[in-house]
């Protein structure tokens, strides 16, 4: 079981190397909690891959909101993308899954953990935040919050298909993709590239067509974007994600753009995936695109 | 002298200067130090190292053109803006590291001078980045520059206090890490319990102290 609380992510510390952490897939948490009345923000647990067993001595409402992880409540199936309530002394049971890499287990109130710079966020390489900065383990409790907003709702399916994760992810120019020869640049986007098994929430390394290495990989150490690619030694591309580093010194040849984001939450190792160059007009529009949706997604 | 790049579609890139030298390092903190006093709006994160500034902001709030035309109107300030003296921040050390009888073997000096050498300079934080409240740190004698191990090792004991390459620095957490462990420090570098958060901030000025 691999799963941590998390929110939206704790911003404005750069300075002081603090990444923001939060959910990799921050689409599925926010809708998750709209589903259960929270505000989009509250914390909620991020369950990758297997999923796990919760009882709920008091009940509660939840919603499972991400890659299907076949959730049940006493055994019986429940859908996904719904509010569900337990009765005190149910068990939700999760996964493995069915689809994606993640999943987030919602609950009406939120989940209540100590603020650590004013976010609920797991940041797991340096054991700070969330619940005592770790996965959960067998026979941890967890504290449901009470601050709700409105009633559950729910949501309109048709909509939800438009905000669906994506295998091929729309990247810009970034600040180094100019020291790759263009022959370079057409061979990353031509590829099909396979996430690895040493992905997490810090990168996900790809396997697949190599790249040169510019500069001899020597670079001045710089401030990194979340969804850069880097090229270090060896040229085999690492996208970095919500617990990177940082700062770094590897060139990065592009950025994968904000709205696709939380598609790289949802890849699995010996996931496929592919890029797609994009303007930053096309950026700029695809993500002012996806909050629109986002906005109509509840009925 | 000033470079403006598109890093990603939430975040522009200021370069203000090419090498890593001090008079650079001290117009990324002039920098830093205006857009935490006038902050612009959307921005979310700043990320200041060696020559340059990542400016992250929200992309449904703000746009590249708008920033980069507040920023290098904040750029022709900077001769203006002067710089408070640096804090000192002294860290005890305790210099029994598994590596540091190599690195002196390394440079065919004794572990005593390598521990003279490190102690007696005076260390400028470039910046914090990596990890929280590591500091990367200018003005590691030279003669101490030593190349990273060839494996790092998977774990990096916290409080560690290390050179790799022309750098040294001082882990706050368990971590991997490539860079040869001299000595220990039993300070807690990163405290998200105490005000100031981090020992160790940019612009700061370190000495290390052997302690026995």
């Amino acid at each position: 079981m691999f799963s941590t609380v998390q929110d939206l992510g704790r911003y404005g510390y750069g300075p002081l190397g603090v990444s923001p952490s939060g959910a990799a897939d921050p689409i599925a948490l926010r809708v998750g909690n709209l589903l259960v009345g929270n505000v989009e923000s509250a914390a909620a647990l991020e369950m990758t891959l297997l999923g796990g067993s919760f009882l709920f001595p008091d009940g509660g409402v939840v919603a499972l909101a991400g890659s299907d992880f076949g959730p049940s409540i006493d055994g019986a199936p429940v859908p996904m993308w719904t509010a569900c309530e337990l009765r005190p002394g149910q068990t939700l049971r999760t996964g493995p899954t069915r689809s994606g890499a993640r999943c987030y287990l919602c609950v009406r109130g939120g989940i209540s953990v100590k603020l650590l710079l004013g976010s609920a966020s797991t940041h797991i390489l340096t054991g700070l935040g969330g619940f005592e900065g770790r996965p959960l383990k067998k026979n941890d409790v967890l504290q449901i919050g009470g601050a709700t907003v409105t009633q559950p709702r729910t949501i309109r399916p048709e909509v939800l298909a438009q905000i669906a994760p994506r295998k091929i992810l729309r990247a810009t120019d970034g600040p180094q993709t100019d020291w790759f020869s263009p022959e370079s640049v057409d061979r990353f986007y031509a590829g099909a590239y396979t996430v690895t098994e040493e992905s997490n929430r810090m990168g996900l390394r790809l396997e697949g067509p190599a790249l040169e290495t510019p500069h001899s990989g020597h670079m001045i150490s710089e401030g990194v974007s979340l969804g850069a690619i880097q090229v270090p030694a060896g040229g085999k591309p690492i996208i970095l994600f919500v617990e990177q580093q940082t700062t770094g010194g590897y060139p990065k040849i592009a950025n994968i753009i904000s709205a696709d984001l939380p598609s790289v939450g949802q890849l699995r190792p010996r996931d496929e995936v592919r890029f797609e160059h994009v303007r930053p007009e096309a950026a700029r529009a695809a993500i002012r695109e996806q909050e629109t949706l986002l906005r109509a997604l509840f009925a | 002298m000033t470079v403006f790049r598109y890093a990603s579609d939430q975040s522009l890139m200021v370069y203000l200067g090419e090498t890593i030298d001090l008079a650079t390092h001290r117009r990324v903190l002039k920098l830093l130090r205006m857009l935490e006093a006038e902050p612009i709006p959307g921005v979310r994160n700043l990320h200041p190292a060696y020559h340059s500034l990542l400016i992250v902001f929200d992309p449904l709030d703000q746009d590249h053109a708008n920033i980069e035309r507040t920023v290098a109107g904040y750029i022709d300030r900077l001769e203006s803006i002067d710089l408070p003296a640096p804090r000192v921040v002294e860290i005890p050390v305790r210099y029994d590291g598994p590596d540091l009888n190599d690195l002196a073997a390394l440079h065919h000096i004794t572990p005593e001078r390598v521990v003279e050498l490190h102690s007696s300079a005076s260390y400028i934080v470039y910046f914090v980045g990596f990890v929280p409240g590591f500091a990367y740190l200018g003005g590691l004698p030279p003669e101490l520059a030593t190349p990273r191990l060839e494996t790092p090792r998977k774990r990096v004991p916290k409080g560690s206090v290390a050179i790799g390459g022309t750098h040294t620095g001082v882990y706050p957490f368990e971590t991997p890490g490539g860079w040869r462990l001299i000595g220990k420090t039993t300070v807690e570098i990163f405290d998200p319990a105490s005000q100031e958060l981090s020992r160790l901030a940019i612009g700061d000025v370190v000495k290390f102290i052997p302690v026995p």
